[in-house]
């Protein structure tokens, strides 16, 4: 097995995920076959290469410096559940 | 036993660019909640954030000017967990590949000079922020510094003091401001910083467990706060105890760092290269260029003042304390000639008017012009120092030039001797009594003659010049 049902349960909860049991069952086994294939990648010789980051060889996509308009506070709440005023309002977190 | 702190510092520095790092939003401070955002900023599916290259550029105006090797290539990461001022549920960052690394800052201590190196310095949004309800299970968010600009620069573990660490941070701090890159307003959160702190043995190599200490917002705060974890370290240890490896928060009013549990086991990043953002390489041209645009640094023009102007180092520490601050004194040693007596001027009443004022050099309505007039006018005899005196306090009020303001209230020094000879006969005639005494060898009565013909003339006597006529004088013969 690549990956136990423990590693499967601490990367749901760190997604906020929750899964029953039956779910962890079937995810491990999915996850653990894609992680399998991908020892595949590992059969190609990569002596002397660069580790590439991007699929496109592009560099430096850069923007100028300058402002441009905002969303208006109204459409930039629009999607928020329970707004209050011009914030959003979430449970409290206490740090 | 002996412990030794080791003390590593994370400072993050809000780039003063116009809009943000990844859109065109506004990054002015104190505006209404959620008025500079947009979807880019806002984490919405299916948008495409694009660099500010500015943010690049000042980035690499602050690794050349710690002296850090800029990396040929380096990319964006995504910094991955879950809170509600980070709308995408992961701030964009750099990990593996930073922009700059090994760099480092030399700081002046009591003892001399030590060289604090820099680990790395890296490019990243900032996160929004969190206005907590006081009477109801809520927290309100407000987005408009999502996306701001930051560097990070990382120091490595070489600060042995809670004053050290005071030290580097200041230097940190002026280089920013030297570099025009960022405000440094604490207050506003522009200029941040963390700490690492363990304690070991004197003497031993390996590092102790360490805790990190955060929400310190002024350099008093942070040397206070490692003056605290370092005694509290220090005291679990020695009472036979583990320091535990976690996140703690300054407490400024009780003046105490408390334990913030619970958000360990949420260090777990799994960072990643963003495929939004292509990788940026840095060529050799563009670091040459960027390097020309450096302007002299505070330490190099310290250094410069003690050489150039022959002056004292604490002045030259004041007089360097800001970019603005320098160039006024640099013009008034330009056109006045007179290097000290313009670090005199400028560090006394100058600074003394704007301090009481609490404002900035630039705003200063005596102007280096008139201030280097003044020096001239007191070196040539026009106006005697204790005259200056009034002449500034006029200048600084209207702001009008040194001329003016002297001729506007008659204070030119009276060098004329006839003129001089006859109030010091009335004086004479006016105190038998004293120049009895004087004759009969009080010598200490002569300060009183001098007192009363500067009285006489409105302080406008020139002082040598009434001494010598004192001198000539009061004896008889
Ligand atoms: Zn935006």
């Amino acid at each position: 097995m690549k990956i136990t049902k423990d590693e499967v349960a601490h990367v749901a909860h760190l997604a906020r995920l929750e899964f029953d049991v039956e779910e962890t069952e079937k995810f491990t086994s999915q996850l653990n076959d894609i992680l399998l294939y991908m020892e595949k990648l590992n059969e190609a010789d990569t002596t002397g290469m660069e580790p590439m980051t991007h699929a496109i060889a592009q560099k430096n996509a850069f923007r100028e410096d300058a402002v441009l308009p905002s969303l208006p506070i109204r459409e930039a709440l629009s999607n928020a559940p329970d707004p209050k005023g011009e914030f959003f309002r979430v449970p409290k977190v206490i740090e | 036993m002996e412990y030794e702190p080791v003390i590593g510092l994370e400072v993050h520095a809000q780039m003063l660019t116009y809009s943000k790092i990844f859109c065109g939003c506004s990054t002015t401070f104190g505006e209404g909640p959620n008025s500079q955002t947009c979807p880019v900023c806002q984490g919405m599916p299916g948008v495409l954030p694009v660099l500010n290259k500015k943010v690049v550029e000042f980035a690499m105006k602050m690794s050349l000017a710690t002296s850090c090797r800029i990396n040929p290539e380096c990319v964006f990461a995504r910094k991955n967990y879950f809170y509600p001022d980070l709308p995408k549920g992961y701030q964009i960052s750099q990990y593996a590949l930073p922009l700059a690394e090994f760099g480092y800052v030399d700081i002046e201590l009591n003892g001399g000079n030590k060289r604090i190196g820099i680990t790395r310095i890296h490019m990243e949004e900032d996160a929004g922020k969190l206005v907590h309800d006081e009477h109801n299970p809520s927290s309100y968010v407000d987005l408009n510094r999502t996306g701001v600009p930051l560097i990070e620069i990382v120091s490595e573990p070489d600060i042995r003091s809670a004053e050290e660490a005071a030290a580097y941070l200041r230097r940190i701090h002026e280089i920013l401001v030297y570099l025009e890159v960022c405000d440094g307003n604490m207050e506003q959160g522009s200029f941040r910083c963390d700490a690492n702190v363990s304690l070991r043995p004197r003497g031993a190599e390996a590092f102790g467990i360490r805790a990190e200490l955060k929400n310190m917002n002024s350099f008093r705060n942070v040397q206070r706060a490692l003056e605290y974890e370092i005694k509290r370290q220090q005291y679990v240890l020695e009472g036979g105890g583990e320091v535990v490896q976690e996140t703690r928060l300054w407490d400024d009013t009780q003046g105490v760092t408390h334990s913030m549990r619970g958000k360990e086991e949420a260090h777990d990043y799994r960072y990643f290269p963003d495929p939004d953002l292509v990788p940026i390489q840095v060529s050799d041209a563009w670091i040459d260029e960027i390097r020309r645009t450096l302007p002299e640094l505070p330490l190099e023009k310290r250094e410069r003042f003690l050489r150039e102007y022959g002056i004292p180092a604490y002045d030259a520490g004041v007089l360097t304390a800001s970019r603005a601050l320098a160039d006024y004194y640099e013009a008034v040693v330009k056109l006045s000639g007179k290097p000290k007596a313009a670090s005199n001027w400028v560090m006394g009443d100058i600074l003394r008017f704007l301090n009481e004022d609490r404002r900035d050099i630039r705003d200063c309505p005596i102007s280096a012009e008139s201030l280097a007039e003044m020096i001239v006018l007191i070196e040539d005899g026009t106006i005697s120092g204790k005259i200056a005196k009034e002449v500034s306090e006029e200048m600084y009020r209207s702001g009008k030039p040194p001329r003016v303001v002297i001729e506007e209230k008659g204070l030119v020094q009276i060098t004329d001797e006839g003129a001089l000879e006859k109030t010091i006969e009335t004086v004479m005639a006016a105190n038998p009594a004293q120049l009895e005494q004087f004759r009969s060898g009080k010598d200490k009565v002569f300060g009183f003659f001098v007192g009363q013909v500067m009285k006489a003339t409105q302080g406008k006597a020139n002082p040598q010049l009434v001494n010598d006529l004192l001198k000539k004088m009061l004896p008889g013969t």
